[in-house]
Protein backbone atom coordinates (compact mmCIF):
# COMPACT_ATOMS: atom_id res chain seq x y z
CA UNK A 1 0.00 0.00 0.00
CA UNK A 2 1.30 3.40 -0.95
CA UNK A 3 2.44 5.82 1.70
CA UNK A 4 -0.14 8.53 1.15
CA UNK A 5 -3.85 9.02 1.81
CA UNK A 6 -6.46 9.27 -0.91
CA UNK A 7 -7.04 12.90 0.12
CA UNK A 8 -3.37 13.63 -0.58
CA UNK A 9 -3.60 11.82 -3.90
CA UNK A 10 -6.65 13.87 -4.96
CA UNK A 11 -5.10 17.14 -3.86
CA UNK A 12 -1.80 16.55 -5.63
CA UNK A 13 -3.49 15.54 -8.86
CA UNK A 14 -5.75 18.58 -8.70
CA UNK A 15 -2.75 20.84 -8.19
CA UNK A 16 -1.11 19.38 -11.30
CA UNK A 17 -4.12 20.47 -13.41
CA UNK A 18 -3.50 24.12 -12.58
CA UNK A 19 -1.34 26.37 -14.74
CA UNK A 20 0.79 29.29 -13.75
CA UNK A 21 -1.23 32.49 -13.95
CA UNK A 22 -4.61 30.75 -13.69
CA UNK A 23 -7.35 32.75 -11.98
CA UNK A 24 -9.03 30.07 -9.90
CA UNK A 25 -12.41 30.14 -8.16
CA UNK A 26 -11.45 28.18 -5.07
CA UNK A 27 -13.54 26.14 -2.68
CA UNK A 28 -12.53 25.23 0.84
CA UNK A 29 -11.02 21.88 1.73
CA UNK A 30 -9.02 19.97 -0.86
CA UNK A 31 -9.31 22.54 -3.72
CA UNK A 32 -7.92 25.20 -1.40
CA UNK A 33 -4.98 22.94 -0.55
CA UNK A 34 -4.49 22.08 -4.23
CA UNK A 35 -4.25 25.78 -5.16
CA UNK A 36 -1.80 26.51 -2.38
CA UNK A 37 0.29 23.51 -3.38
CA UNK A 38 0.33 24.65 -7.01
CA UNK A 39 1.39 28.14 -5.92
CA UNK A 40 4.32 26.67 -4.01
CA UNK A 41 5.41 24.43 -6.88
CA UNK A 42 4.79 25.07 -10.58
CA UNK A 43 2.28 27.94 -10.48
CA UNK A 44 3.63 30.79 -8.31
CA UNK A 45 1.40 33.31 -10.10
CA UNK A 46 -1.86 31.50 -9.48
CA UNK A 47 -4.59 33.94 -8.42
CA UNK A 48 -7.04 32.61 -5.85
CA UNK A 49 -10.58 34.00 -5.97
CA UNK A 50 -13.20 33.10 -3.35
CA UNK A 51 -16.92 33.40 -3.90
CA UNK A 52 -17.17 35.38 -0.67
CA UNK A 53 -15.72 38.23 -2.76
CA UNK A 54 -11.99 37.91 -2.14
CA UNK A 55 -9.50 38.24 -4.99
CA UNK A 56 -5.85 37.28 -4.69
CA UNK A 57 -6.10 35.71 -1.26
CA UNK A 58 -2.95 34.56 0.51
CA UNK A 59 -4.37 32.65 3.46
CA UNK A 60 -1.92 32.40 6.34
CA UNK A 61 -3.83 29.50 7.88
CA UNK A 62 -6.22 26.83 6.61
CA UNK A 63 -9.65 28.39 6.24
CA UNK A 64 -12.50 26.22 7.56
CA UNK A 65 -15.12 28.23 5.71
CA UNK A 66 -15.18 30.02 2.39
CA UNK A 67 -15.54 33.32 4.23
CA UNK A 68 -12.68 33.02 6.71
CA UNK A 69 -11.06 36.32 7.79
CA UNK A 70 -7.61 34.98 6.88
CA UNK A 71 -8.67 35.18 3.23
CA UNK A 72 -9.17 38.93 3.54
CA UNK A 73 -6.03 40.04 5.38
CA UNK A 74 -3.36 40.51 2.74
CA UNK A 75 -5.67 39.93 -0.27
CA UNK A 76 -5.47 42.03 -3.42
CA UNK A 77 -9.11 43.05 -3.40
CA UNK A 78 -12.42 42.45 -1.67
CA UNK A 79 -15.76 43.07 -3.35
CA UNK A 80 -19.45 42.39 -2.82
CA UNK A 81 -21.13 39.10 -3.62
CA UNK A 82 -22.94 40.67 -6.57
CA UNK A 83 -19.62 41.94 -7.94
CA UNK A 84 -17.82 38.61 -7.62
CA UNK A 85 -20.54 36.80 -9.55
CA UNK A 86 -21.14 39.57 -12.11
CA UNK A 87 -17.82 41.35 -12.75
CA UNK A 88 -15.59 38.36 -12.18
CA UNK A 89 -17.50 35.18 -13.00
CA UNK A 90 -20.23 36.13 -15.48
CA UNK A 91 -17.94 38.58 -17.27
CA UNK A 92 -15.54 35.73 -18.01
CA UNK A 93 -12.65 36.61 -15.74
CA UNK A 94 -12.29 33.21 -14.11
CA UNK A 95 -10.13 30.48 -15.67
CA UNK A 96 -10.75 27.55 -13.37
CA UNK A 97 -13.63 26.49 -11.16
CA UNK A 98 -13.51 23.66 -8.65
CA UNK A 99 -16.86 21.92 -8.34
CA UNK A 100 -18.37 19.67 -5.71
CA UNK A 101 -21.51 17.59 -5.73
CA UNK A 102 -23.27 14.51 -4.46
CA UNK A 103 -23.84 13.08 -7.93
CA UNK A 104 -21.97 13.45 -11.23
CA UNK A 105 -23.25 11.93 -14.46
CA UNK A 106 -21.40 10.70 -17.55
CA UNK A 107 -21.44 14.18 -19.12
CA UNK A 108 -20.05 15.85 -16.02
CA UNK A 109 -23.38 17.39 -14.99
CA UNK A 110 -23.73 17.84 -11.25
CA UNK A 111 -26.39 17.36 -8.60
CA UNK A 112 -25.80 19.37 -5.43
CA UNK A 113 -29.46 19.89 -4.58
CA UNK A 114 -31.49 16.84 -3.62
CA UNK A 115 -31.64 13.05 -3.52
CA UNK A 116 -35.12 11.83 -4.37
CA UNK A 117 -38.03 14.01 -5.42
CA UNK A 118 -37.44 17.78 -5.21
CA UNK A 119 -40.77 18.57 -3.57
CA UNK A 120 -40.50 15.66 -1.11
CA UNK A 121 -36.77 15.19 -0.69
CA UNK A 122 -35.28 12.00 0.67
CA UNK A 123 -32.03 13.85 1.34
CA UNK A 124 -31.97 17.61 1.12
CA UNK A 125 -28.45 18.70 0.08
CA UNK A 126 -27.13 22.26 0.59
CA UNK A 127 -28.01 23.36 -2.96
CA UNK A 128 -26.26 25.31 -5.70
CA UNK A 129 -24.45 28.07 -3.88
CA UNK A 130 -22.12 29.29 -6.61
CA UNK A 131 -22.07 25.96 -8.43
CA UNK A 132 -24.59 26.74 -11.18
CA UNK A 133 -22.71 29.82 -12.35
CA UNK A 134 -19.20 28.45 -11.88
CA UNK A 135 -20.07 25.45 -14.07
CA UNK A 136 -21.42 27.73 -16.78
CA UNK A 137 -18.90 30.54 -16.79
CA UNK A 138 -15.52 29.35 -15.56
CA UNK A 139 -13.29 28.44 -18.47
CA UNK A 140 -12.22 25.03 -17.12
CA UNK A 141 -14.03 23.02 -14.46
CA UNK A 142 -12.57 20.28 -12.32
CA UNK A 143 -14.11 18.06 -9.70
CA UNK A 144 -12.50 16.02 -6.92
CA UNK A 145 -14.43 13.14 -5.41
CA UNK A 146 -14.09 9.62 -4.06
CA UNK A 147 -15.09 7.03 -6.65
CA UNK A 148 -18.35 5.22 -5.96
CA UNK A 149 -21.48 4.07 -7.79
CA UNK A 150 -23.53 6.38 -5.59
CA UNK A 151 -21.49 9.39 -6.76
CA UNK A 152 -21.55 8.39 -10.42
CA UNK A 153 -25.15 7.28 -11.13
CA UNK A 154 -26.63 6.49 -14.52
CA UNK A 155 -29.06 9.37 -14.02
CA UNK A 156 -28.98 12.44 -11.75
CA UNK A 157 -31.87 13.05 -9.35
CA UNK A 158 -31.50 16.78 -10.09
CA UNK A 159 -29.31 18.73 -12.50
CA UNK A 160 -27.97 21.65 -10.48
CA UNK A 161 -25.03 22.58 -12.70
CA UNK A 162 -24.14 22.03 -16.31
CA UNK A 163 -21.33 19.83 -17.48
CA UNK A 164 -21.74 18.93 -21.13
CA UNK A 165 -25.56 18.62 -20.67
CA UNK A 166 -26.53 15.84 -23.12
CA UNK A 167 -23.16 16.05 -24.89
CA UNK A 168 -20.55 18.54 -26.08
CA UNK A 169 -22.77 19.77 -28.94
CA UNK A 170 -25.56 20.65 -26.53
CA UNK A 171 -23.23 22.64 -24.29
CA UNK A 172 -21.92 24.57 -27.27
CA UNK A 173 -25.46 25.34 -28.42
CA UNK A 174 -26.31 26.66 -24.96
CA UNK A 175 -23.66 29.39 -25.34
CA UNK A 176 -21.89 28.56 -22.11
CA UNK A 177 -18.36 29.75 -21.66
CA UNK A 178 -15.29 27.62 -21.77
CA UNK A 179 -14.51 23.96 -21.95
CA UNK A 180 -16.87 22.52 -19.34
CA UNK A 181 -15.97 19.66 -17.01
CA UNK A 182 -12.41 18.90 -18.13
CA UNK A 183 -11.35 16.43 -15.46
CA UNK A 184 -12.87 14.44 -12.62
CA UNK A 185 -10.16 13.31 -10.24
CA UNK A 186 -11.10 10.41 -7.98
CA UNK A 187 -9.20 8.19 -5.56
CA UNK A 188 -8.91 5.58 -8.33
CA UNK A 189 -8.02 7.61 -11.37
CA UNK A 190 -8.82 10.53 -13.64
CA UNK A 191 -11.73 10.80 -16.05
CA UNK A 192 -11.71 13.28 -18.91
CA UNK A 193 -14.32 14.00 -21.59
CA UNK A 194 -14.04 12.31 -24.99
CA UNK A 195 -15.03 13.99 -28.24
CA UNK A 196 -18.73 13.69 -27.42
CA UNK A 197 -18.23 15.10 -23.94
CA UNK A 198 -18.66 11.75 -22.18
CA UNK A 199 -16.33 11.11 -19.26
CA UNK A 200 -13.79 8.42 -20.06
CA UNK A 201 -11.18 6.83 -17.81
CA UNK A 202 -7.88 8.26 -19.04
CA UNK A 203 -5.54 7.64 -16.13
CA UNK A 204 -5.30 5.10 -13.32
CA UNK A 205 -3.68 5.90 -10.02
CA UNK A 206 -0.90 3.52 -8.99
CA UNK A 207 -2.42 0.25 -7.73
CA UNK A 208 -5.93 0.82 -9.13
CA UNK A 209 -7.38 -1.27 -11.97
CA UNK A 210 -9.80 -0.38 -14.75
CA UNK A 211 -12.17 -3.11 -13.52
CA UNK A 212 -12.22 -1.56 -10.09
CA UNK A 213 -13.13 1.82 -11.62
CA UNK A 214 -15.87 0.27 -13.79
CA UNK A 215 -17.35 -1.54 -10.80
CA UNK A 216 -17.60 1.76 -8.96
CA UNK A 217 -19.21 3.70 -11.79
CA UNK A 218 -22.97 3.66 -12.37
CA UNK A 219 -22.78 3.73 -16.16
CA UNK A 220 -20.90 1.69 -18.72
CA UNK A 221 -17.62 3.60 -18.41
CA UNK A 222 -15.43 4.02 -21.48
CA UNK A 223 -11.72 3.42 -21.00
CA UNK A 224 -9.17 5.28 -23.11
CA UNK A 225 -7.12 3.08 -25.46
CA UNK A 226 -4.01 4.88 -24.26
CA UNK A 227 -4.72 4.51 -20.54
CA UNK A 228 -2.04 6.29 -18.50
CA UNK A 229 -0.77 5.57 -15.01
CA UNK A 230 -0.76 8.62 -12.78
CA UNK A 231 2.63 9.75 -11.61
CA UNK A 232 2.66 8.93 -7.88
CA UNK A 233 2.73 11.82 -5.41
CA UNK A 234 6.24 13.22 -5.20
CA UNK A 235 8.22 13.64 -1.98
CA UNK A 236 8.27 17.41 -2.32
CA UNK A 237 4.50 17.60 -2.98
CA UNK A 238 3.80 15.47 0.08
CA UNK A 239 6.24 17.44 2.21
CA UNK A 240 4.62 20.79 1.36
CA UNK A 241 1.15 19.41 2.04
CA UNK A 242 2.08 17.79 5.36
CA UNK A 243 4.53 20.28 6.77
CA UNK A 244 3.34 23.63 5.43
CA UNK A 245 -0.29 23.45 4.36
CA UNK A 246 -2.09 21.01 6.63
CA UNK A 247 0.30 20.18 9.48
CA UNK A 248 -2.57 19.02 11.70
CA UNK A 249 -3.93 16.77 8.99
CA UNK A 250 -7.39 18.31 9.14
CA UNK A 251 -8.15 17.59 5.49
CA UNK A 252 -5.39 15.21 4.47
CA UNK A 253 -5.13 12.63 7.21
CA UNK A 254 -8.22 10.72 6.24
CA UNK A 255 -9.26 9.14 3.03
CA UNK A 256 -11.51 11.29 0.87
CA UNK A 257 -15.11 10.63 1.77
CA UNK B 1 -30.64 62.79 15.10
CA UNK B 2 -29.66 59.83 17.23
CA UNK B 3 -31.30 56.52 16.38
CA UNK B 4 -29.42 54.65 19.07
CA UNK B 5 -31.69 52.29 20.99
CA UNK B 6 -31.17 48.93 22.70
CA UNK B 7 -31.35 45.91 20.37
CA UNK B 8 -34.34 44.47 22.24
CA UNK B 9 -36.22 47.70 21.63
CA UNK B 10 -35.26 47.73 17.93
CA UNK B 11 -36.49 44.16 17.44
CA UNK B 12 -39.72 44.94 19.32
CA UNK B 13 -40.35 48.00 17.17
CA UNK B 14 -39.17 46.93 13.73
CA UNK B 15 -39.57 43.14 13.44
CA UNK B 16 -43.19 42.03 13.14
CA UNK B 17 -44.77 38.60 13.00
CA UNK B 18 -45.03 37.46 9.40
CA UNK B 19 -42.23 39.74 8.17
CA UNK B 20 -39.77 38.87 5.42
CA UNK B 21 -36.47 39.23 7.28
CA UNK B 22 -33.00 39.48 5.72
CA UNK B 23 -30.23 39.17 8.30
CA UNK B 24 -27.22 39.94 6.12
CA UNK B 25 -23.63 38.74 6.02
CA UNK B 26 -21.80 36.17 3.92
CA UNK B 27 -20.04 34.20 6.68
CA UNK B 28 -18.80 37.53 8.05
CA UNK B 29 -20.75 39.93 10.34
CA UNK B 30 -23.75 37.66 10.79
CA UNK B 31 -26.00 39.36 13.37
CA UNK B 32 -26.47 36.42 15.73
CA UNK B 33 -27.40 38.67 18.66
CA UNK B 34 -30.39 39.96 16.69
CA UNK B 35 -31.41 36.42 15.75
CA UNK B 36 -31.30 35.43 19.40
CA UNK B 37 -33.35 38.49 20.39
CA UNK B 38 -35.97 37.57 17.78
CA UNK B 39 -36.15 34.07 19.29
CA UNK B 40 -36.42 35.50 22.83
CA UNK B 41 -39.26 37.76 21.81
CA UNK B 42 -41.11 34.83 20.25
CA UNK B 43 -41.60 36.33 16.79
CA UNK B 44 -43.60 33.99 14.57
CA UNK B 45 -44.37 33.16 10.93
CA UNK B 46 -41.27 34.91 9.61
CA UNK B 47 -39.90 34.32 6.13
CA UNK B 48 -36.16 34.12 6.62
CA UNK B 49 -34.07 35.08 3.59
CA UNK B 50 -30.28 34.75 3.39
CA UNK B 51 -27.93 33.46 0.70
CA UNK B 52 -26.50 31.14 3.35
CA UNK B 53 -29.01 30.56 6.18
CA UNK B 54 -26.05 29.63 8.40
CA UNK B 55 -26.43 28.70 12.05
CA UNK B 56 -28.41 31.84 12.81
CA UNK B 57 -31.42 30.67 10.77
CA UNK B 58 -30.96 27.09 11.95
CA UNK B 59 -31.40 28.44 15.48
CA UNK B 60 -34.33 30.68 14.56
CA UNK B 61 -36.08 27.77 12.85
CA UNK B 62 -35.41 25.65 15.95
CA UNK B 63 -36.87 28.50 18.01
CA UNK B 64 -40.12 28.28 16.05
CA UNK B 65 -39.83 31.71 14.42
CA UNK B 66 -40.02 30.71 10.76
CA UNK B 67 -42.69 29.74 8.29
CA UNK B 68 -40.39 29.75 5.27
CA UNK B 69 -36.73 30.07 4.24
CA UNK B 70 -35.33 31.59 1.06
CA UNK B 71 -31.73 30.61 0.37
CA UNK B 72 -29.04 29.69 -2.13
CA UNK B 73 -26.73 27.50 -0.04
CA UNK B 74 -28.21 25.68 2.92
CA UNK B 75 -25.13 24.26 4.59
CA UNK B 76 -23.04 24.71 7.72
CA UNK B 77 -20.11 26.43 5.95
CA UNK B 78 -17.02 24.24 5.99
CA UNK B 79 -18.73 21.64 8.19
CA UNK B 80 -21.60 20.04 6.30
CA UNK B 81 -25.34 19.99 6.65
CA UNK B 82 -27.54 22.63 8.23
CA UNK B 83 -29.41 20.06 10.23
CA UNK B 84 -32.47 21.84 11.61
CA UNK B 85 -33.49 23.60 8.38
CA UNK B 86 -32.75 20.44 6.45
CA UNK B 87 -34.77 18.13 8.68
CA UNK B 88 -37.72 20.55 8.80
CA UNK B 89 -37.72 20.71 4.99
CA UNK B 90 -37.43 16.92 4.70
CA UNK B 91 -40.30 16.53 7.16
CA UNK B 92 -42.44 18.92 5.12
CA UNK B 93 -42.80 21.36 8.01
CA UNK B 94 -40.94 24.31 6.49
CA UNK B 95 -41.58 26.03 3.17
CA UNK B 96 -38.58 26.94 1.08
CA UNK B 97 -37.64 28.89 -2.02
CA UNK B 98 -34.28 28.33 -3.58
CA UNK B 99 -31.83 30.08 -5.93
CA UNK B 100 -28.19 29.91 -6.90
CA UNK B 101 -26.03 32.51 -5.17
CA UNK B 102 -26.14 34.74 -8.22
CA UNK B 103 -29.92 34.41 -8.48
CA UNK B 104 -30.38 35.26 -4.81
CA UNK B 105 -28.03 38.19 -4.91
CA UNK B 106 -29.53 39.46 -8.18
CA UNK B 107 -32.93 39.53 -6.47
CA UNK B 108 -31.47 41.77 -3.76
CA UNK B 109 -29.65 43.90 -6.32
CA UNK B 110 -32.98 44.55 -8.08
CA UNK B 111 -34.67 45.34 -4.77
CA UNK B 112 -31.84 47.65 -3.75
CA UNK B 113 -31.76 49.59 -7.01
CA UNK B 114 -35.50 49.94 -7.51
CA UNK B 115 -35.64 47.69 -10.56
CA UNK B 116 -38.46 45.17 -11.08
CA UNK B 117 -36.05 42.33 -11.90
CA UNK B 118 -32.45 41.53 -12.82
CA UNK B 119 -31.27 39.59 -15.86
CA UNK B 120 -28.55 36.94 -15.82
CA UNK B 121 -26.94 34.90 -18.54
CA UNK B 122 -28.51 31.44 -18.72
CA UNK B 123 -26.51 28.65 -17.10
CA UNK B 124 -28.35 25.90 -19.03
CA UNK B 125 -28.50 23.39 -16.15
CA UNK B 126 -32.21 24.04 -16.01
CA UNK B 127 -33.60 22.07 -13.08
CA UNK B 128 -33.57 24.86 -10.49
CA UNK B 129 -35.41 27.09 -12.95
CA UNK B 130 -37.99 24.33 -13.45
CA UNK B 131 -38.75 23.80 -9.76
CA UNK B 132 -38.74 27.49 -8.84
CA UNK B 133 -41.25 29.30 -11.10
CA UNK B 134 -39.96 32.66 -9.84
CA UNK B 135 -37.12 32.18 -12.30
CA UNK B 136 -38.29 33.28 -15.74
CA UNK B 137 -36.65 33.37 -19.14
CA UNK B 138 -37.24 36.40 -21.33
CA UNK B 139 -36.02 37.61 -24.71
CA UNK B 140 -33.14 40.07 -24.73
CA UNK B 141 -34.67 42.90 -26.81
CA UNK B 142 -31.27 43.83 -28.27
CA UNK B 143 -29.69 40.55 -29.38
CA UNK B 144 -32.82 38.42 -29.54
CA UNK B 145 -31.14 35.86 -27.29
CA UNK B 146 -32.45 34.76 -23.93
CA UNK B 147 -31.77 35.97 -20.42
CA UNK B 148 -32.89 34.49 -17.13
CA UNK B 149 -34.57 36.95 -14.79
CA UNK B 150 -35.43 37.02 -11.10
CA UNK B 151 -37.75 39.53 -9.41
CA UNK B 152 -36.72 42.14 -6.85
CA UNK B 153 -36.47 40.90 -3.27
CA UNK B 154 -37.83 43.52 -0.89
CA UNK B 155 -37.45 42.45 2.73
CA UNK B 156 -39.72 44.05 5.32
CA UNK B 157 -36.70 44.37 7.53
CA UNK B 158 -32.96 43.98 7.04
CA UNK B 159 -30.59 43.44 9.93
CA UNK B 160 -27.02 44.44 9.24
CA UNK B 161 -24.04 44.21 11.54
CA UNK B 162 -21.12 46.60 10.98
CA UNK B 163 -17.76 47.45 12.50
CA UNK B 164 -18.69 51.05 13.23
CA UNK B 165 -21.51 53.50 12.75
CA UNK B 166 -22.39 56.95 14.00
CA UNK B 167 -25.55 57.61 15.97
CA UNK B 168 -27.47 58.43 12.78
CA UNK B 169 -26.57 55.05 11.22
CA UNK B 170 -23.89 56.04 8.73
CA UNK B 171 -22.12 52.72 8.70
CA UNK B 172 -18.67 51.49 7.71
CA UNK B 173 -17.77 47.90 6.89
CA UNK B 174 -14.54 46.28 5.83
CA UNK B 175 -13.57 42.69 5.13
CA UNK B 176 -16.07 40.52 3.29
CA UNK B 177 -18.89 42.88 2.35
CA UNK B 178 -21.23 40.17 1.02
CA UNK B 179 -24.69 41.63 0.53
CA UNK B 180 -24.98 44.08 3.42
CA UNK B 181 -25.38 47.19 1.29
CA UNK B 182 -27.88 45.50 -1.02
CA UNK B 183 -29.96 44.13 1.87
CA UNK B 184 -30.10 47.54 3.54
CA UNK B 185 -31.15 49.39 0.38
CA UNK B 186 -33.67 46.69 -0.58
CA UNK B 187 -35.46 46.60 2.77
CA UNK B 188 -38.37 48.67 4.03
CA UNK B 189 -36.84 48.97 7.52
CA UNK B 190 -33.19 48.65 8.58
CA UNK B 191 -31.83 47.64 11.97
CA UNK B 192 -28.14 48.32 12.29
CA UNK B 193 -26.02 46.64 14.94
CA UNK B 194 -22.49 47.93 15.44
CA UNK B 195 -19.38 46.85 17.30
CA UNK B 196 -18.79 50.52 18.01
CA UNK B 197 -20.78 53.71 17.84
CA UNK B 198 -18.35 56.43 16.77
CA UNK B 199 -18.48 60.15 16.31
CA UNK B 200 -19.57 61.42 12.90
CA UNK B 201 -16.08 62.89 12.40
CA UNK B 202 -14.61 59.36 12.35
CA UNK B 203 -17.05 58.38 9.59
CA UNK B 204 -16.27 61.57 7.67
CA UNK B 205 -12.52 60.90 7.92
CA UNK B 206 -12.92 57.90 5.60
CA UNK B 207 -16.08 58.32 3.49
CA UNK B 208 -15.18 55.63 0.93
CA UNK B 209 -15.68 53.03 3.62
CA UNK B 210 -19.28 54.02 4.29
CA UNK B 211 -21.51 51.39 2.68
CA UNK B 212 -24.78 52.37 4.29
CA UNK B 213 -25.98 55.97 4.65
CA UNK B 214 -27.79 56.86 7.86
CA UNK B 215 -30.92 58.07 6.11
CA UNK B 216 -32.02 54.51 5.21
CA UNK B 217 -31.43 53.25 8.76
CA UNK B 218 -34.20 53.06 11.38
CA UNK B 219 -32.36 51.87 14.47
CA UNK B 220 -28.73 51.84 15.55
CA UNK B 221 -27.81 49.38 18.29
CA UNK B 222 -24.47 49.11 20.01
CA UNK B 223 -23.85 45.37 20.23
CA UNK B 224 -20.21 44.35 20.74
CA UNK B 225 -19.56 40.71 19.75
CA UNK B 226 -22.94 40.64 17.99
CA UNK B 227 -21.62 38.30 15.33
CA UNK B 228 -20.29 35.42 17.46
CA UNK B 229 -19.90 32.55 16.43
CA UNK B 230 -19.50 34.40 13.11
CA UNK B 231 -16.87 37.14 13.27
CA UNK B 232 -16.09 40.80 12.79
CA UNK B 233 -12.99 41.46 10.70
CA UNK B 234 -10.33 43.17 12.77
CA UNK B 235 -12.31 42.69 16.02
CA UNK B 236 -12.55 38.95 16.73
CA UNK B 237 -12.13 35.64 14.96
CA UNK B 238 -14.72 33.20 13.69
CA UNK B 239 -15.48 30.53 16.28
CA UNK B 240 -14.90 27.52 14.04
CA UNK B 241 -15.07 25.23 17.07
CA UNK B 242 -18.65 26.29 17.66
CA UNK B 243 -19.57 25.71 14.01
CA UNK B 244 -18.27 22.16 14.45
CA UNK B 245 -20.00 21.78 17.82
CA UNK B 246 -23.35 22.95 16.39
CA UNK B 247 -23.19 19.99 14.04
CA UNK B 248 -23.45 17.75 17.12
CA UNK B 249 -25.92 19.89 19.06
CA UNK B 250 -28.29 20.25 16.13
CA UNK B 251 -28.32 16.51 15.40
CA UNK B 252 -30.36 16.00 18.57
CA UNK B 253 -33.61 17.81 19.39
CA UNK B 254 -33.11 17.77 23.18
CA UNK B 255 -29.59 19.14 22.85
CA UNK B 256 -30.85 21.87 20.51
CA UNK B 257 -33.60 22.95 22.90
CA UNK B 258 -31.16 22.79 25.81
CA UNK B 259 -28.81 25.05 23.85
CA UNK B 260 -31.59 27.59 23.23
CA UNK B 261 -32.58 27.42 26.89
CA UNK B 262 -29.08 28.07 28.10
CA UNK B 263 -27.68 30.47 25.51
CA UNK B 264 -30.73 32.32 24.18
CA UNK B 265 -33.59 32.27 26.73
CA UNK B 266 -31.13 31.94 29.61
CA UNK B 267 -29.35 35.25 28.99
CA UNK B 268 -30.87 38.70 28.80
CA UNK B 269 -28.70 40.14 26.06
CA UNK B 270 -25.47 39.81 24.13
CA UNK B 271 -23.42 41.31 26.95
CA UNK B 272 -24.47 38.51 29.26
CA UNK B 273 -23.95 35.92 26.51
CA UNK B 274 -20.40 37.09 25.85
CA UNK B 275 -19.61 37.16 29.57
CA UNK B 276 -20.97 33.61 29.89
CA UNK B 277 -18.72 32.36 27.04
CA UNK B 278 -15.82 33.00 29.39
CA UNK B 279 -12.12 33.73 29.28
CA UNK B 280 -11.06 30.71 27.25
CA UNK B 281 -13.32 31.63 24.33
CA UNK B 282 -12.47 35.34 24.57
CA UNK B 283 -8.79 34.52 24.35
CA UNK B 284 -9.16 31.97 21.60
CA UNK B 285 -11.06 34.49 19.43
CA UNK B 286 -8.85 37.49 20.09
CA UNK B 287 -6.66 38.54 17.19
CA UNK B 288 -3.53 40.53 16.54
CA UNK B 289 -3.73 43.91 14.88
CA UNK B 290 -2.87 44.36 11.20
CA UNK B 291 -3.90 47.89 10.14
CA UNK B 292 -4.01 49.11 6.55
CA UNK B 293 -1.70 51.82 5.31
CA UNK B 294 -3.32 55.21 5.80
CA UNK B 295 -4.95 56.90 2.83
CA UNK B 296 -4.78 60.65 2.43
CA UNK B 297 -7.96 62.33 1.20
CA UNK B 298 -6.21 65.71 1.11
CA UNK B 299 -7.43 69.00 2.54
CA UNK B 300 -9.45 71.10 0.08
Amino acid sequence: MADYTSSELLTINAARLLRDGDRVFVGVGLPNLACNLARRTHAPNLLMIYEAGVIGAQPARLPLSIGDPTLVSGALAVCSMYDIFAFYLQRGNVDVGFMGGAQIDRFGNINATVIGDYAHPKVRLPGSGGSMEIAAWANRCYLLTPHSKRRFPEKLDFRTSAGFLGGRVERQAANLRGGGMLAVVTDLGIMEPDESGELMLTSLHPGATADQVRENTGWELKVASSLRTTLPPGDEELRILREDLDPQGIYLKGNAG
Amino acid sequence: MSKVIPLAEAVRQFVRDGDLVYAAGFTHLIPFAAGHEIIRQGKRELTLARATPDLVYDQMVAGGCARKVIFSYMGNPGVGSLRIVRSEIEAGRLEWEEYSHFGMISRLQAGATGLPFMPMNPTAAGDLEKVNPTYRTVKDPYSGGEVVVVPALKPDVAIVHVQRADADGNAQIWGIIGEQKEAAFAAERVILTAEEIVDETIIRSDPNRTLIPGFIVDAVCKVPFCAHPSYTQGYYDRDNNFYLKWDEISSNREATLAYLDEWVYGVKDRGEYWEKLGQEVHQRLSIESQPSAKVDYGKY
